[in-house]
Order: structure tokens, then sequence, then C-alpha cells
């Protein structure tokens, strides 16, 4: 069954367009002048202000590298990480560590540890499957380079962002 | 010194002098076309609340001129397939009107005994209405050579928003000949002096009425009988001009040829480079030259109420041309005001409101000017 919508019946002045007109200019002058006087609120000015601040503990940025406090590289290249990357952006070459070596217990050491910036999803597997707590997304989401190759982030990359991170468990040091 | 003597012959005098006012005239006006691009986008930002430009420089004051500069620097690219000989000139005919427009209007009263207008024509506003209507051939052309479906609708738009606008244009201003008795718009001006303004005749040198007080300066304000008649169709000439004169320069509600959403920029779809840039340029002159047209008719011209003209001092002088375009921006404001508050008119009822309104609207107002001026005489 058609349903007829019956028009509203303008009146004279409201079919001279006038008052619409003037009610519309009024609407938008106010928001000029709001908007002039500096009283609404607009977007965040990014590359000047940024959010770091407002950044919830939990932010899942950029996969880094740790050492801990002893200075200690913590990955033991078991590639685990490496096996559960799901866009594969991990590549780990292990090495063996010297038999002189403090650490000699550990035997392995990643020698080349890449992870590829353009192929990362920043799903944070790669912190959860590891077993040394060796690898931490932290709060760098800005990742930018001119090339390729300048994407891909290798170890050294790794640990200037990643840094020290003390509080982790050591399950290493009585086997020193 | 017989080399100055031979700049201060009256005909030498006339040509440097109308050389420099044309010169300090179109610097400015393509200044202010410059930043009423600016102004367009500022201004649509602050009404939608957002920052608008504001990287290249303070507030992106400098941003005009990266926009020239990077429309000069872009690729000139003719299509295939396109008139090449209109194509090519369609641009300079929808720049050059609004420029020459500019040459009869008032800017300012005198300024070292020079008055500040630089062809005093006493068919002024013939020369107005006669050369603008021009600007629509730019159009016309541009939209038929691009060999484009969506540049040829905005061509033919523009051709019927133009007969259906230009009646009421020109008939709107009748009234005002009518009580000034002359087509010179200085002498327009110089009665709005002597009269009040056409739009709001409460100050006036001469003429004594009821309603009057005399002030400090000599200038008297008040309102009489004769000044209140004649107000009433005054403001009809006004509103009916004004709506007119934004169908004229293509601005919304009245910018069916461009109509971005529907015909992809209209009749300059296929234009790029500095030949896009000129119609963006002629736009805007022609923006600013019908804000010129009505501050010259309705609001005065370079006027201000209780201020002296040129005579007085070169200090004067400056001070009446900075009236002139400051009032000149206030109605560009208004008129990008009403561009980013108003949706476009759908066409059919643009033609209804050109033919069926406002024209006997302007036609009625002329006889109504004509009973209350016969009625004053009597």
């Amino acid at each position: 069954m058609a349903t007829v919508v019956q028009r509203p019946k303008l009146s004279l002045l409201e079919r001279s367009y006038f008052p619409a007109i003037l009610g519309g200019l009024w609407i938008t002058i106010k928001h000029f002048t709001q908007m002039a006087l500096g009283r609404t609120k607009v977007t965040m000015q990014y590359p000047e202000q940024k959010w770091d601040s407002a950044m919830p503990e939990w932010y899942r940025g950029a996969p880094t590298l740790v050492k801990d406090e002893h200075g200690r590289e913590r990955c033991v290249a078991c590639q685990l990480c490496e096996f559960i990357c799901p866009p594969r952006a991990i590549t780990i070459k292990p090495g063996e560590l010297p038999g002189n070596s403090v650490w000699a217990k550990v035997e392995k050491f990643p020698d080349k540890f890449d992870i590829d910036m353009i192929r990362c999803i920043y799903c944070g597997l790669c912190e959860e499957v590891c077993p040394e707590q060796a690898i931490f997304l932290r709060k760098d989401y800005s990742i930018t380079g001119l090339t390729r190759a300048e994407m891909v982030h290798d170890k050294a990359k790794l640990y200037e962002l990643g840094g020290v991170m003390d509080g982790l468990v050591h399950k290493w040091n009585e086997k020193k | 010194m017989p080399s100055l003597d031979f700049f201060l012959q009256p005909e030498i005098f006339l040509v440097w002098t109308s050389v420099l006012k044309t010169s300090v005239v179109l610097g400015i006006v393509l200044t202010m076309v410059a930043y009423s691009v600016w102004a367009e986008r500022k201004v649509s930002a602050f009404i939608q609340d957002r920052v608008g430009p504001n990287r290249v420089g303070w507030a992106g004051l400098i941003q005009p001129i990266a926009d020239g500069l990077k429309l000069l620097l872009k690729e000139n690219f003719v299509p295939a397939g396109v008139n090449k000989f209109y194509f090519s000139i369609a641009p300079s005919l929808a720049m050059v009107p609004a420029i020459l427009v500019l040459g009869v209007l008032p800017f300012g009263s005198t300024l070292f005994s020079v008055p500040m207008v630089i062809a005093d024509l006493n068919v002024g506003v013939l020369w107005v209405f006669a050369v603008s209507s021009l600007g629509v051939y730019g159009i016309v052309l541009a939209g038929w050579a691009s060999n484009s479906k969506y540049p040829f609708l905005g061509g033919i738009r523009s051709s019927s928003q133009m007969i259906s606008y230009e009646l009421a244009l020109g008939l709107s201003v009748v009234p005002v000949f009518m009580i000034t008795s002359t087509l010179n718009l200085g002498q327009i001006v110089q009665y709005q002096i002597d009269h009040g303004w056409m739009v709001f005749p409460a100050w006036f040198a001469k003429g004594p009425g009821p309603l009057e007080f005399s002030t400090e300066s000599g200038a008297i304000f008040g309102m009489s009988l004769e000044k209140t008649l004649l107000w009433i169709p005054m403001m009809i000439s006004f509103v009916v001009f004004m709506i007119a004169m934004f169908a004229e320069t293509n601005r919304v509600p009245f910018d069916l040829p461009e109509a971005e959403q529907e015909l992809v920029g209209g009749y300059h779809t296929e234009y790029s480079s500095m030949r896009f840039a000129l119609f963006f340029l002629g736009e805007y002159a022609a923006m600013i030259a019908g804000a010129g047209v009505i501050v010259t008719l309705f609001l005065g011209g370079w006027s201000l109420p209780f201020v002296p003209d040129g005579s007085h001092g070169w200090f004067w002088g400056l001070v009446n041309i900075g009236t002139f375009f400051a009032k000149i921006a206030a109605i560009i404001f208004f008129f990008l005001w009403v561009r980013w508050t108003l949706p476009r008119f759908r066409f059919d009822q643009l033609m209804k409101l050109g033919w069926y309104v406002f024209f006997e609207v302007a036609l009625v107002n002329i006889f109504i000017t004509a009973g209350i001026l016969a009625y004053l005489k009597s």
C-alpha cells in the first residue's frame, strides 16, 4: 500500500526562502565567530602536538629487542618469533656464543635479527611467544623511511629502540 | 627644470598618472584575489569548525603564493580533440572583462588633486554591464571548446543563467539612476555623500528635514520623509542587485556552471596549469569587481560619514582609498559567508527565480520609484 506523504503547506514568507536563509546565515556566523575566538575544539595539530603522553600502557608500537640490567642481550635466537610471525616480518640468523663467554651456557645468540617494518602488522605475537622476555612492542608508532631497505630494522636499530628493561626474570644468572 | 615641466603638461600628466593608477589598482586587486582565495579557505574552515590552511607562513598567509607557484610549474596540458584556438583564448576572455570593470570604479576621492578613478566615463554603469556580461563568453567558449560533456553542460548552464539574471541585474539599478539622475559612477558616489548612502540614507550634507540634527563637523544626521520613502525602493534594488550579482559571478547558491559535485568543476574541467589559474583569477576578480560595483552604487563608494575627502590632504585621500577596499572586503566576506551556508539552487528553481520573481520585482520597483519621485516633486 503506497503511503502518500503530505507536503507541508508553506506560508508565503517561508516560500520566499528568506527566513531559512537568514537562519542558516545565523548558524554559520556563530560557528565562524566561535572558531575565530578560539572556543571551538579542533583536531590535534599532529607533528607539533603528539598524543604520546596520553598513550596507554598496553599500546602496541614497533617491536624492539631489549637488554637487561646486566647488559646481556636477552634474545637466545630460539626463532619462535620468526615462526609465529603472521606476515613473516622477522628474519633471524642464529650464532653460537664462544666458550669463554660468561653466558656460555646460553649457547645461542642472534647473529642477525631483522624485522621488516613494511610487513610488520603490530600484532604482538612475537612478544607473547618469546620465552626469554627479549622482544617487546614499545610505543614508537611513526616508523618511516625513504627506501625499503631503510624500513628493515636490523639488530642495532632494534636494540636502540628497545634499550634496557629491568624487572625481568633472570633464569640464566645461576648458570653463569 | 624642463624635464619636470614635460611631465606636468596636461596630456602627459594624464598618461603617466593613468598608467600609475592602473598598475596600482591592478596590483591591489590581484593581491586581493590571491587573498580572497586564502579567505575562502579560511572562512569555509572556520564555518565548518576546521582550522584551515596553517602550514605555509603564519596562519597560512603565504599559501596563495605557494598555490600560484604550484599552478605556474604544472604542465599546461591540452587534451586531444579540443578546439585549440578557442580553448586557448577562453581563459583570457574570462579574466579580462572582470579587470576592465575596475577601470571605471572610483576607488578613492583625490590624491594630490588627481581623481582616483582610472576612466571617469559618463556612461560608467553601462560600461560595467556591457563588459561584465562579456565574461560569460569565456565560460561558454571554454565549455564548448573542451569537447567534453561536463564542461559543455557547464557552458550551457552558464549561458541560460546569464539570460535569466542579466535583465534583473540591469533593471534593478535603474531606480538608482532615476534618483541620482546620472550614469557617472563618480557622481553617484557624490550624490551619496550629499544625501546619504543608498542602503542607509541616515546622514547627508544637504537638504533640511523634520528629523535632523547637526553634528560638529557640519554633516547632518537624521531621516526625512523624502529619505524614508526613497529608502524602500533602494532596499529592493539592493537585494535584487546583490542576488543577481551572486548569479553573475557564479557564486553559490547560483554556481551551476561549476557545480563541483555534479559537473566535476564544470567549464574548467579540462583545464590545467596557468589556464586554469586564469579562470580562477577571473572568477575572483569578477567577484571583487562586482563587490566594487555594489559598494559604489549602494554603499557610498569610498565615502565614510564625517570623514573628509582627499581635498583636505593626502592622508584623507589614502583613508578614502582604504575605505573603498575595506568595503569591498566586507562584501566579499558576505559572498564567502553565503557560499558556505546555502546549498545550490536546482536549475529550474534558478530560472524560475530569475524570470518569475526578480525580473518582475525589479520592473515594479522602477514604477514604485517613479511614483515616489513624482509624489515628492509635486
